[in-house]
């Protein structure tokens, strides 16, 4: 028995061993950073995830980027850029940059990019997204131009977002498919960015190291932690667990409930932080789906009148959030608040109903895809002024489908408007005539295009607050709220969140 | 014996064959493939073409041939997300759920067996309940809440074991006992049950009136034939680990095949899909076969049958 009992105590002594030695932190100068999603690949073309932009960002440089604080187009790659004209833009590059590889970045480089990006036989996944452009070509060494298919005033924005910057000849030698088409995903990663790829293990993590030779005085700074490691950790509460022992720096889409109780760790900090997300209420104000009270604008009022926006802000999403005016983010270029509101009313929202003809409410159909609590939030102030919306929940696609085939009286929906900070990414995806336009009002879509055909940022953000006054005007939506998510890191890490959801680790320090 | 393996072998290889028939009409029936991989919003030659490309627009049964003759000879196809041959991927996951399924049967056998010998030596006693407790809580607590309470101890409180991963053989401690302790309930009320038996039986009667000590009577005399239905059950809960340990392997972010089984289907990775299900029950039967042919070893009336 007492040889038995030390064993027994030497394997937990070599365990505890073992187990504090996880290598991330401070002490380590590596930090670890996890989220729930496996990355088998670290190319931000050719995967479509939220953790590849955030590697993107770290590994390649944009040519010129967005300060999330104002949503400012700040330098990167590109020193300078003019609009030649609505459908042209010429960029000056930054000289003595150089890629991971060790060769000096150059307008070929740029221009191989933008040719293979937006040829879509090379099917990158954001393809949409850059979808705008028509060709790149050299001016000279040290220029280059991009043409556009249209006018496209927030191209800076989109590039600033997903325009990472490849060697040229970068896709040249991918392994070919057995469908004889070329896997361009599987080529190793090679950018100018302040952190360099040194390890992908499919669903275990994606190692990072710092770039010695990074360019000086650019935006991004100069990278202060040395090593940077991402995980996949499936499961919520074993990140949570793992963050407490420090075997982990970093978690974000911390829920609610579970940030509040581990602010009270000593080790962790909490932060809420805003997001571009917003959530909204949209119409079947041309009553396609074959109930027809949302055509009356006065229906539409009330249900404006009788949410109450602040209640939910507050108790349910996050102290970052904040109560939507507009059909887009406050933090958008162009996205105006200045449009009339609605103040939470529910007597008003009563006296509409009535004089619309429904003292008594009605029956309709009411579609929701995500965060269900917000949903019956909302459902329960419905109810109080005697609307009696029937719940649809249901997966995003088939909530989509809904929205598009017409069946949605009313959709509960969000938009994260792909991380662009501009007023476009989200109103014109929902009121330029597109398949998700359930209003088609003419007068808003006519303003719309115009809007987006100014390249002067002030002229556009006055033809942007027309559109935006009428669609508020008109009721057209009843925005709710912008999302808020909780980040929880180590008390050690000097780190601040932005709003558009790309962590920047290159400006984090060890405090 | 050879007559007995034979029948067995022949019996087992039919299963095999069968359970691969299911898998791979499974596919079928779930909605058509094409469409599932193409997934949202795309284009009807899109989808046409990956039905070209998959081979989908050929009969069934053939389809089911080619694909069955490729993965006899260890050719799974390719993973079109994880970028390798399947069968690559399934011989690196492989060995990982297959040390987990091991370590978390050698920790129910060895908890299961000396509470079951314990119990049915004094039937009723305080040793006899307090088996039964272990038994009732191991049943009646679901896996990932035990796996929890394990990491929020082990792991985080008193900081003995490593969470996640899958690096050194003290990141399988805490995974095998979360999944070993579900199967032991079962397993000691099966060698309790059995042993009870035993040693009520004529000649365990007639070896104590021999004058043996007790403990030769229980452990060479009794034990030895009431394990005999344990064997059997303990190969079948060894299979079942293999296969259920997606909600284990997930919690401690284990990168064995359970984990992959369910990363697979998120990413409607056919291929894979179907190499997992059909290795996974091939094992499972491979499995039973040995328990089988172990216990006509063990007793050798079972071989007549």
């Amino acid at each position: 028995m007492k040889r038995f009992c030390f064993l027994l105590a030497s394997l937990l002594a070599a365990a505890t061993l073992i187990a504090t030695d996880a290598g991330a932190g401070k002490k380590d100068d590596t930090l670890v950073w996890a989220t729930d999603r496996d990355n088998p690949i670290a190319d931000p073309f050719y995967i479509n995830t939220r953790e590849l932009v955030v590697i993107g960002h770290h590994v390649w440089d944009t040519l010129v980027f967005i300060d999330p604080k104002n949503a400012e187009i700040k330098p990167l790659l590109a020193t300078k850029w003019t609009w030649v004209d609505p459908t042209t833009l010429e960029f000056e590059l930054r000289k003595g940059v150089k890629f991971h590889s060790g060769k000096e970045m150059d307008a070929d480089d740029v221009v191989y990019t933008f040719n293979h990006a937006s040829n879509k036989d090379n099917a990158i996944a954001n393809f949409a997204l850059l979808a705008w452009i028509k060709s790149a070509e050299k001016v000279d060494g040290g220029k280059v131009r991009i043409n556009l298919n249209r006018p496209f005033p927030p191209a800076l924005a989109y590039l600033a977002g997903i325009g990472f910057i490849m060697q040229k000849g970068h896709y040249d030698g991918a392994p070919v498919k057995p469908d004889g088409k070329k896997d361009f995903g599987a080529v190793k990663a090679n950018g100018t960015g302040p952190y360099k790829i040194i390890e992908v293990k499919p669903g275990e993590h994606i190692r990072m190291e710092r770039n010695a030779d990074y360019f000086k005085d650019g935006f991004k700074g100069t990278p202060s932690i040395s090593k940077l490691t991402f995980r996949t950790i499936k499961d919520t509460n074993t990140r949570t667990a793992e963050l407490m022992t420090g075997a982990i720096d970093w978690i974000w889409d911390v829920p609610k409930d579970q940030a509040e109780r581990i602010k009270a760790n000593p080790n962790v900090v909490v932060e809420n932080a805003k997001t571009l997300r917003v959530s909204y209420l949209q119409f079947d104000a041309n009553g396609v789906s074959g109930q027809k009270y949302f055509t009356d604008k006065r229906v539409r009022e009330a249900v404006a009148h009788a949410i109450d926006r602040e209640a939910l802000t507050k108790n349910l999403v996050g102290p970052a959030s904040v109560v939507a005016h507009s059909p887009c983010h406050p933090d958008q270029f162009g996205c105006s608040t200045d449009v009339p509101k609605y103040a939470y009313d529910p007597a008003k929202a009563k006296a509409l109903l009535k004089e619309a003809g429904f003292p008594d409410g009605f029956e309709f159909d009411f579609y929701a895809y995500r965060d269900r609590e917000y949903t019956e939030a909302v459902i329960g102030d419905l109810v109080k002024v005697g609307l009696k919306p029937k719940l649809n929940y249901v997966q995003y696609t088939a909530f989509i489908e809904s929205v598009h085939k017409g069946r949605a009286t009313v959709a509960h929906g969000t938009w994260g408007s792909n991380s662009v900070p501009d007023v476009s990414a989200m109103t014109a995806q929902f009121f330029a005539n597109g398949p998700d336009d359930l209003t088609k009002d003419p007068e808003v879509i006519k303003g719309i295009a115009e809007a987006d055909s100014i390249t002067d940022p002030d002229q556009r953000k006055a033809a942007w607050q027309k559109v935006l006054a009428r669609i508020a005007g008109q009721s057209y939506w009843v925005p709710l709220f912008t999302y808020a998510k909780y980040y929880a890191f180590s008390k050690d890490l000097d780190f601040k969140p932005t709003s558009d959801e790309i962590p920047q680790f290159f400006a984090a320090k060890w405090k | 014996m050879l007559a007995f393996t034979a029948k067995r072998l022949g019996i087992a290889l039919l299963v095999a064959l069968t359970v691969s028939l299911i898998t791979f009409s499974m596919i079928y029936v779930s909605g058509d493939p094409a469409i599932a991989i193409a997934g949202e919003g795309a284009r009807a030659q899109d989808i046409e073409a990956i039905r070209k490309f998959y081979g989908f627009d050929r009969p069934i049964l053939e389809q089911y041939f080619s694909w069955l003759g490729g993965a006899l000879q260890g050719d799974f196809g390719r993973s079109f997300t994880l970028r390798q041959p399947v069968a690559d991927v399934i011989a690196a996951r492989l060995p990982v759920t297959i040390t987990l399924g091991a370590l978390a049967i050698a920790f129910a056998l060895l908890l299961a067996i000396p509470l079951g010998v314990l119990a049915a030596v004094r039937p009723n006693s305080i040793a006899d309940r307090f088996a039964l407790t272990v038994a009732v809580v191991g049943q009646a607590m679901p896996t990932f809440w035990f796996a929890l309470t394990l990491i929020l101890w082990l792991g985080v409180y008193w900081r003995l074991l490593p969470i996640t991963g899958s690096d050194s053989w003290l990141n399988f401690i805490m995974p095998a006992i979360a999944l070993g302790y579900y199967v032991t309930p079962a397993i000691m009320r099966l060698t309790r049950a059995g042993v009870l038996e035993v040693l009520s039986s004529d000649y365990i009667r007639t070896a104590r009136a021999k004058g043996l000590r007790p403990m030769t009577v229980l452990f060479k005399h009794a034990l030895r034939n009431a394990i005999i239905p344990v064997v059997s059950l303990a190969a079948v809960q060894f299979g079942f680990m293999l296969g259920g340990s997606i909600v284990i392997e997930t919690i401690f972010q284990i990168n064995g095949l359970g984990y992959l089984a369910w990363e697979s289907i998120q990413r409607k990775d056919l291929p894979t899909m179907q190499a997992i299900v059909l290795s996974l029950s091939v094992i499972y039967v491979l499995l039973t076969l040995v328990a089988d042919l172990l216990n006509a070893f063990l007793d050798p009336r079972l071989r007549v049958t």
